[in-house]
């Protein structure tokens, strides 16, 4: 009785998880059907769910008149060093807060974290000017520096609770071994910490890659990247679903292949320290 | 070289103050037991040495050197950890290489020295393994070659045997004995564990709140503890420590006899009692009696041969040579 109540029960879980997967994944299906529609096709109603008929024309009109390429190359810039440069700034970071904290390192913790709830167009204004005076309006430099910032507290967070599972003797004993702090870190904290630090830099990559907010507002035609792509097509020339549709698929291609391989290392990132 | 000399150094955190203002000294080659209960200071005491904690006052002198403010690394000294704080990621010839890869030395000589010390600690088969392939004991010595490769002035050990289990245990501590005996380093060795601190010592520090309590030969505080802590700490099973009327006899507050220290008779004795638990070693029999002179029960050690019922009625005698008489402060008095 009760081992068929279990198994019943994992039938329903199994397949409301399903259900909620499939809720979350129908919008990018969606996306990716339209943009082998037709123009007409995709905004019939009732809309058409598979049977159309299948075009490549979105994808031609769209390589034709945007260079996909020059797009892709500037979010992998702005992703890449964005993830890169936080990383490098958050490890000596992430190590003092979590080998010698002091009573005010929770605080500042929370602290750093709290910037996050900040509205980010409540500092438009001024990070606009800023970025006038420095010259480095729609340059790629200042979109690394941005979204470094902007990721910074995320990752030193998730750097912080990695390196909180090692234990700190071991740090001691290289301390013991004569290493020096570029030695200990180098040498010792950070090979120990790679899976950690692998998925900081993934989950950080995603979050960089998809940021809209200040790659829209700060770049105009030299560092633009793939957000900036997608939105040229959402333009007040009129609704052109398919061609939009087209654009988004192109510009979540390569971020959606590279969450696929690397689930496992997502999962652990996002859940290491929740469960153990 | 390794004379190390503790001049009036304290420690706090914030407001607690674990190691009041304590001087010592550990002569070179000397092998050093720091003894006490748990939070007793001793591996503070030990982490201060090793320059892993900032001392809060005093000074810290290594073969005559001032040492107070220079970091771990300057020090000149190894540690082995309880936990080994091998690195996970690291054959074991990359574990035990690592000191001399941070002093720089060239290959040749780095893996000479390595060499060597797995030889020493037979682990000649076990260099290309990671730490997590291995037991225990074989993390322990890839803990304790890695400390000797770096020929240091003193070996400091913070409880290495006390993750092992009780068989290995007795091995690694002869294996460390034999160790110092080669070495004829100074070794400075933190346990909570009194057997050990008697077997491996030339020199018993036992501490208690981060004082120290006593300091001597295994012997010496065996055979004269100066204070009922001592008394009561070294030694196992502890020392009968009793008060009352009987101790008034003495002159004293309390007094103490071991368990060796007392006849046990079935016929006639100084004290009545009844013998209640019994432990057989074999070799002994500890038997725990319960005397109407007194409300604990005194333990007393018997030859295996003897046996004695639950509930029998017997007398002890303590041998008036090897009693302790201790004062209202507890201390010894002569």
């Amino acid at each position: 009785m009760a081992r068929a109540a279990t198994s019943q029960r994992k039938v329903l879980n199994t397949a409301l998880a399903w259900a909620v997967g499939f809720l979350i994944f129908f919008p990018i299906l969606w996306t990716i059907l339209t943009s082998f529609k037709t123009e007409a096709q995709a905004i019939a109603s009732p809309p058409i769910f598979l049977n159309f008929d299948w075009t490549l024309e979105n994808y031609a009109v769209v390589q034709e008149r945007s260079n996909y390429m020059r797009f892709l190359w500037n979010s992998i810039i702005i992703a890449g060093g964005s993830t890169i440069l936080g990383t490098i700034i958050a490890i000596p970071a992430a190590w003092s807060m979590a080998f010698v904290p002091s009573k005010r390192t929770k605080d500042i913790l929370l602290w750093m974290l709290s910037t996050k709830m900040l509205p980010a167009v409540g500092v438009l204004y001024p990070i606009y000017l800023l970025f006038i005076k420095m010259g480095l309006l729609d340059s790629r430099a200042g979109l690394v520096i941005v979204l470094m910032l902007i990721n910074l507290p995320i990752i030193v967070w998730m750097l912080y609770t990695y390196f909180r599972e090692i234990p700190g003797e071991i740090l001691e004993a290289a301390r013991m071994d004569g290493a020096t702090l570029k030695d200990e870190i180098l040498y010792v904290l950070t090979p120990m910490a790679i899976p950690g630090i692998a998925s900081t830099l993934l989950l950080n990559f995603i979050l960089a890659w998809n940021e809209a907010f200040w790659t829209l507002n700060l770049t105009a035609a030299n560092a633009a990247p793939l957000t900036a792509f997608i939105a040229s097509y959402s333009s007040p020339e009129g609704l052109f679903y398919a061609k939009l549709s087209a654009a988004s698929t192109m510009a979540i291609a390569p971020i959606l292949i590279l969450g696929w391989f690397s689930q496992k290392q997502l999962v652990r990132g996002l859940t290491f320290g929740a469960v153990k | 070289m390794g004379r190390i000399v503790l001049d009036q150094v304290s420690k706090s955190f914030g407001e607690v103050e674990v190691i009041p203002p304590l001087d010592l000294t550990i002569e070179d080659g000397e092998f050093t037991v720091f003894v006490g209960p748990s939070g007793c200071g001793k591996s503070t005491l030990l982490r201060l040495i090793a320059g892993l904690e900032d001392s809060s006052g005093g000074h810290i002198r290594i073969d005559g050197a001032d040492a107070t403010n220079v970091p771990p690394a300057k020090r000149g000294l190894a540690m082995v950890f309880q936990s080994y704080a091998l690195y996970p990621h690291m054959s074991v010839r990359k574990n035990i290489a690592f000191p001399l890869r941070m002093a720089k030395l060239d290959q040749v000589e780095i893996d000479r020295r390595v060499d060597g010390a797995a030889a020493v600690l037979n682990l000649g088969d076990y260099l290309d393994r990671r730490p997590g392939q291995l037991s225990g004991g074989q993390r322990q010595r890839v803990a304790i070659g890695r400390a000797i490769v770096r020929e240091p002035a003193a070996f400091l050990f913070d409880e290495p045997l006390s993750n092992l289990d009780a068989a290995l245990r007795v091995g690694m501590r002869l294996e460390i004995s034999e160790l110092h005996k080669r070495l004829q380093t100074t070794m400075v060795y933190v346990t909570h564990d009194q057997v050990e601190a008697m077997t491996m010592a030339d020199k018993i520090v036992v501490l208690h709140a981060g004082r120290v309590e006593q300091v001597g030969s295994p012997l010496e505080l065996y055979r004269a503890p100066r204070n009922t802590f001592v008394a009561g700490f070294i030694g196992s099973p502890k020392m009968n420590l009793l008060e009352g009327p009987e101790a008034a006899k003495h002159n004293a507050r309390t007094i103490g006899t071991r368990p060796e220290h007392i006849a046990i008779s079935e016929t006639d004795g100084e004290w009545a009692g009844t013998v209640g638990v019994s432990e057989h070693l074999g070799s002994d029999t500890f038997f725990h009696v319960k005397c109407d002179a007194f409300p604990e029960p005194l333990t007393v050690r018997a030859s295996g041969e003897m046996t004695v019922g639950y509930g029998a009625k017997v007398f002890l005698t303590p041998d008036p040579a090897h009693l302790h008489r201790f004062d209202e402060q507890g201390l010894r008095l002569e």
